[in-house]
């Protein structure tokens, strides 16, 4: 009932009363020449919460966190049509701009990429491009290290290569150096695919804690971080999207059956 | 069968000596043309030598002039051929979308331009650069006075700069291919600009690869007569060229002049191994900084990877 009443206000005032949707998308479609690798996904995702996607390889779950940032432009071939949103504003829309639209919606590749540069100056990169003061510099990269764990393994290491960090260390960096752009939206892409159980957790701990001030999207190979770490689960299959729940729901007591021969490793 | 077998076994010994013959020429062929011009040249080389203006017709004094007016020639000819060649390949490897026909075209373009003999762009630059560009600049500036409308060291740079540019352009574009396209993604995530990914992320990594060419280019540039000798080489001028639109003397075409114009052979000879043995030592040393450098960045980038 009180969940009615929350989406009746949102439909009347929806001018000026603000969204809870961060990032929404409606028919979001996505093409490569006559293969249609998005079909049409409605999904949002919220402050508050974690989104995860889940999927089999191929099901369109990187495409899909790449059109929310955007990254799709730089593949010429990809045609993307259908709404997606930030904060209201259409991702797409002409007057956006697309150094400011990154700082906002923060990525995390799959593999830890950190630029051949030390540690501080892969921190510093974002707010050099975005000409903030250095004032607030250091203060800000604490923050966003202690808030990807990583504070107290770096804090005296800041002027080493970025590439003397493991693979787990490196991997929370690049998490801390999405953060230190402030941004209103995380997207996550197989954040620990490569990585040892504990690199693992301990950024799914800090994920837990950055959800109050942002929506984060993470994608997934693995069903089980989605089961742990998700507060909404969304299930891909080629291109769309089966299923869309809250994480214990889905789990529980999927819909569909693909959902179901999904989660319980029957194929993918 | 047993004749057959022994056949081929001595065309198999034929084949593998006459192989390493052709091997052995090579080694030979540079072991007398350095111990020849070695052997000479250490004659007459000495700090006078490489300190002096030409003396009595090409049999005396040294090669100063032309040692000079080589690397300034080689320095106005990086600075010229330096952010073309960086310009070009940045476009064809960053901006351009692939499979542009526009870049497909430029490639086609460098490739034939590193295939024109030198002396045609001699031509070139005495048509282009000399009649067309220095008499524009003359009668647009200077009333039709004759300034920029000459053989000049900036005329020299330039023509000596299109002949480089192929080398400068694919090393870049090498060095371009070899940064991870990862990098670039990151500093897009992270807001940056086409602009400021480029400045930030490519360009300091592909450096080593553009000094490479760069110096390939010196190392080429240094060695060659025939662009020069129309645009801007002088016959004989014991002064250094001190405006842009000076002539100069060059090693190379010292080393044709005094080949083909001295008055007295016997005595320029000596004069000739020594000038001919810098000119060689001035080109190893250039092509053995740039495999120097090459060596570093390589390091640098395993260690980075």
């Amino acid at each position: 009932m009180r969940a009615e009443h929350a989406e009746l206000s949102t439909t009347v005032d929806a001018g000026n009363s603000p969204d809870p949707a961060t990032i929404r998308t409606e028919d979001l479609r996505a093409r490569a020449g006559s293969v249609e690798i998005l079909k049409g996904i409605t999904l949002e995702a919220r402050r508050g919460e974690i989104l995860s996607i889940i999927g089999p390889a191929g099901a369109g779950k990187t495409t899909f966190l790449r059109c929310l940032n955007r990254m799709v432009d730089l593949d010429p071939d990809l045609r993307v049509s259908g709404k997606a949103s930030l904060d209201g504003v259409s991702i797409y829309g002409r007057e956006i701009d697309l150094a400011s639209l990154r700082r906002r919606v923060g990525m995390v590749f799959s593999v830890p990429v950190p630029l051949p540069m030390t540690i501080f100056d892969n921190l510093a990169f974002g707010l050099r491009l975005a000409d903030r003061s250095p004032d607030l510099r250091a203060e800000r990269i604490e923050a966003a290290l202690r808030a990807a764990y990583l504070w107290d393994e770096v804090k005296d290491r800041m002027n080493e290569p970025a590439r003397n960090l493991s693979g787990g260390q490196q991997q929370r960096l690049c998490l801390a150096r999405a953060l230190v752009l402030a941004p209103e939206a995380l997207l996550l892409d197989e954040p620990s695919s490569g990585l040892d159980p504990i690199s693992t957790a301990k950024i799914e701990e800090a994920l837990q804690q950055l959800k109050t001030d942002l929506a984060i999207v993470l994608v997934t190979n693995n069903v089980k971080q989605a089961a742990r770490a998700s507060d909404r689960t969304s299930f891909f299959l080629f291109g769309e999207q089966i299923e869309v729940d809250v994480t214990e729901r889905l789990f529980t007591n999927p819909r569909d059956a693909r959902t179901a021969d999904y989660i319980s490793g029957r194929f993918g | 069968m047993r004749v057959m077998i022994e056949r081929t076994r001595i065309a198999g010994m034929f084949m593998q000596s006459l192989s390493g013959l052709a091997c052995a020429i090579i080694v030979a062929m540079v072991a007398i043309i350095l111990g020849n011009v070695g052997i000479h040249g250490l004659d007459r080389l000495s700090i006078g030598f490489l300190t002096r203006a030409p003396e009595a017709g090409m049999t005396g004094g040294g090669i100063f002039p032309a040692i000079f007016g080589t690397f300034a020639l080689v320095l106005l000819m990086t600075i010229a051929v330096i952010p073309l060649g960086v310009a070009t390949a940045v476009y064809m490897h960053e901006y351009a979308p692939r499979r542009s026909r526009a870049v497909h075209l430029v490639r086609l373009a460098i490739q034939n331009l590193a295939g024109v003999p030198a002396i045609v762009f001699g031509l070139f630059g005495l048509g282009f650069f000399v009649e067309f560009v220095g008499r524009g600049l003359d009668r647009a500036f200077y009333g039709g006075r004759l300034v920029y409308g000459q053989p000049a060291i900036v005329w020299a740079a330039l023509t000596m700069a299109l002949l480089t540019l192929p080398t400068v352009v694919v090393a870049t574009e090498e060095a371009l291919r070899a940064i991870p396209q990862n990098y670039r993604e990151v500093a897009y995530v992270l807001g940056a600009t086409r602009w400021q990914m480029i400045r930030r992320v490519v360009l300091p990594q592909a450096v080593g690869g553009i000094l490479t060419g760069g110096i390939l280019a010196v190392s080429r540039g240094s060695g060659e007569v025939a662009p020069v000798m129309f645009t801007g080489a002088a016959y004989f001028l014991p002064e250094l060229p001190t405006r842009l639109n000076g002539q100069f003397m060059e090693l190379g075409y010292h080393v044709y002049v005094m080949t083909t114009q001295s008055p007295d052979v016997e005595a320029t000879k000596p004069i000739l191994y020594s000038t001919v043995l810098v000119l060689l030592l001035l080109t190893f040393a250039l092509n053995f900084s740039a495999i120097l450098i090459r060596a570093r960045i390589r390091r640098r980038l395993r260690y980075a990877r």
